[in-house]
């Protein structure tokens, strides 16, 4: 509520900068992230030159969309538990050893874990220099606008709106009882927060109630209006400047597979 | 625009509750006329308030905006005529953006693709909120939120506004904005309050009702001028204030 408590969360992944990555069509960003991330999945391997140019592809989107890097690389810690995987790759696969200091790991491994290594870091990294660069109510656009069905659009912003509410009333809650003294450090001391949970649940059940209803009021007959606001004149970055980065990229992994 | 409502013999209750929350409540206000609708905490007000725009379906008795009945094929006509402006404005901002959530109500009353944005400029440039139409709401303060709230209902061009609780949560100045804006609309208005002063500022006639029906039926600065009537439903004029009789 108001201005006392405000806390970061799915919504405010967006740096605001003034760029020609931030200019970009909503729409033509999402399409480029999933191209950017066909060529990460078709690049053979052992191509190490390809992925070093994937990463320059994407170096370049991120200095463009002026992002500061360490926000960037804390972002991208997101991909870990990949990272954590590709490290067990060249000790569980089968196949010719090579040597790795004083250990034995199989060659197989050693590259299918990093090209799993490399594919997590520069996916997850294109991913948030796309949420970094696009507010979640334009993604959303872009999404409407790429014939995603209104209703699941609808579901999701909806959920994004509410996700934030429910946050910081699990902040207050846990606020309330800090006041009166609780102060867990066991797991069973958990309880009080878990009942406010479902205390939480519960309000949350009839705020979806209370919506509903105030979405009726307005007259809302089950079938949720196109609310896309219409295409406003041309936009500064265009498709095509927009998705040349990704098709330098796919071309770069066409390449790879062809050598 | 404004619209007369009519209300007859209205009677509600709730599967859970052991009485009658509305008990034959007969009400009726005059197009253009702003209505405070007092009462302690539980006497109906807001189940009221859901009647009026055909949320909750009326179990006996009648309710009428302009002459219609509120049921049936009229309800699509009765929600467009009748804006109701639900307490908590985190229950009515649902969309990601200000200017989106404007447009819902006249989308759903089937306004032009292309029409919509003058319409919601329009709305929001009557709550002075022109300027946060791009804002998430959940980035906005208790009384932007507010102003927003009202503006989502403005832009359906409603006949009758119900306010539920208008004034809650708002600091002193958001209240008087808030005043003055609704004293300046042209529609019929109710206002569901616990705050009196807001009343006296806003409805020159009050309703109090208790125990489901309406009990007193008078001029505002008349019924706040008497405290022993007030008391008797459980109202008071906030630490300090005395009005004067006439």
């Amino acid at each position: 509520m108001g201005g006392g408590l405000r806390h970061r969360g799915a919504l405010h992944l967006l740096v605001e900068r003034d760029s020609p990555v931030h200019r970009a069509r909503p729409e033509a960003k999402v399409v480029a992230l999933v191209l950017f991330a066909v060529a990460l999945a078709a690049t053979p391997e052992r191509a190490l030159a390809a992925f070093a140019l994937h990463g320059a592809v994407l170096a370049l989107v991120a200095g463009a969309a002026r992002l500061p890097a360490g926000t960037v690389r804390r972002r991208a810690l997101v991909a870990l538990p990949f990272l954590g995987v590709a490290a067990l790759l060249p000790f569980a696969a089968d196949g010719p050893r090579v040597a790795l200091g004083p250990l034995a790991v199989s060659e197989d491994g050693l590259w299918a874990g990093g090209a799993l290594a490399a594919r997590a870091v520069l996916g997850a990294t294109a991913a948030v220099v796309l949420t970094a660069t696009t507010s979640v109510a334009d993604l959303l656009a872009g999404l409407a606008h790429l014939r995603l069905p209104r209703v699941v659009v609808g579901i999701v912003a909806s959920m994004l709106r509410y996700l934030d509410l429910v946050a910081d009333q699990l902040h207050r809650t846990r606020l309330a009882m800090a006041a009166r003294g609780h102060d867990p450090r066991w797991l069973w001391q958990a309880r009080p927060l878990a009942a406010g949970a479902g205390t939480l649940f519960v309000r949350t059940y009839e705020r979806g109630e209370r919506v509903h209803q105030a979405m009726l009021a307005r007259g809302f007959t089950r079938r949720l209006p196109d609310l896309r606001p219409p295409p406003a004149g041309a936009p500064a970055i265009g498709w095509a400047a927009a998705l040349a980065p990704a098709l330098v990229s796919l071309l770069v992994a066409v390449g790879a597979i062809l050598r | 625009m404004s619209a007369s409502l009519r209300v007859r013999g209205l009677t509600h209750r709730y599967p859970t509750s052991s009485g009658n929350v509305l008990d034959g409540l007969d009400l009726d206000v005059a197009a253009g006329e702003r209505v405070a609708l007092l009462g302690p905490n539980g006497s109906g007000k807001t189940t009221l308030a859901l009647h009026l725009n055909g949320l909750i379906p009326a179990q006996s008795g009648t309710v009428e905006v302009g002459g219609r009945p509120v049921a049936g094929e009229h309800l699509p006509e009765v929600r467009r005529r009748v804006g109701l402006v639900f307490q908590d404005p985190d229950d009515q901002l649902f969309m990601p953006r200000v200017r989106e959530d404007v447009a819902f109500g006249p989308a759903n009353l089937g306004v032009p693709a292309k029409e919509r944005p003058a319409v919601v400029d329009r709305a929001l440039a009557a709550v002075d909120a022109a300027h946060l139409a791009e804002r998430h709401p959940h980035h906005l303060s208790g009384g932007e939120k507010r102003r927003v709230a009202l503006a989502t209902v403005l832009a359906m061009e409603p006949d009758v506004l119900v306010l539920d609780e208008p004034t809650s949560g708002l600091d002193p100045v958001g209240r008087r904005e808030l005043a003055e804006l609704l004293v300046a609309l042209d529609t019929t208005l109710l206002v569901v309050t616990h705050d009196l002063p807001f009343a006296l500022q806003t409805c020159p006639r009050s309703v109090v009702i208790d125990g489901g029906r309406v009990v007193i039926d008078a001029p505002t600065a008349e019924l706040l001028a008497d405290p022993d009537r007030l008391a008797r439903h459980r109202l008071e004029l906030p630490f300090g204030f005395v009005l004067g009789p006439g």
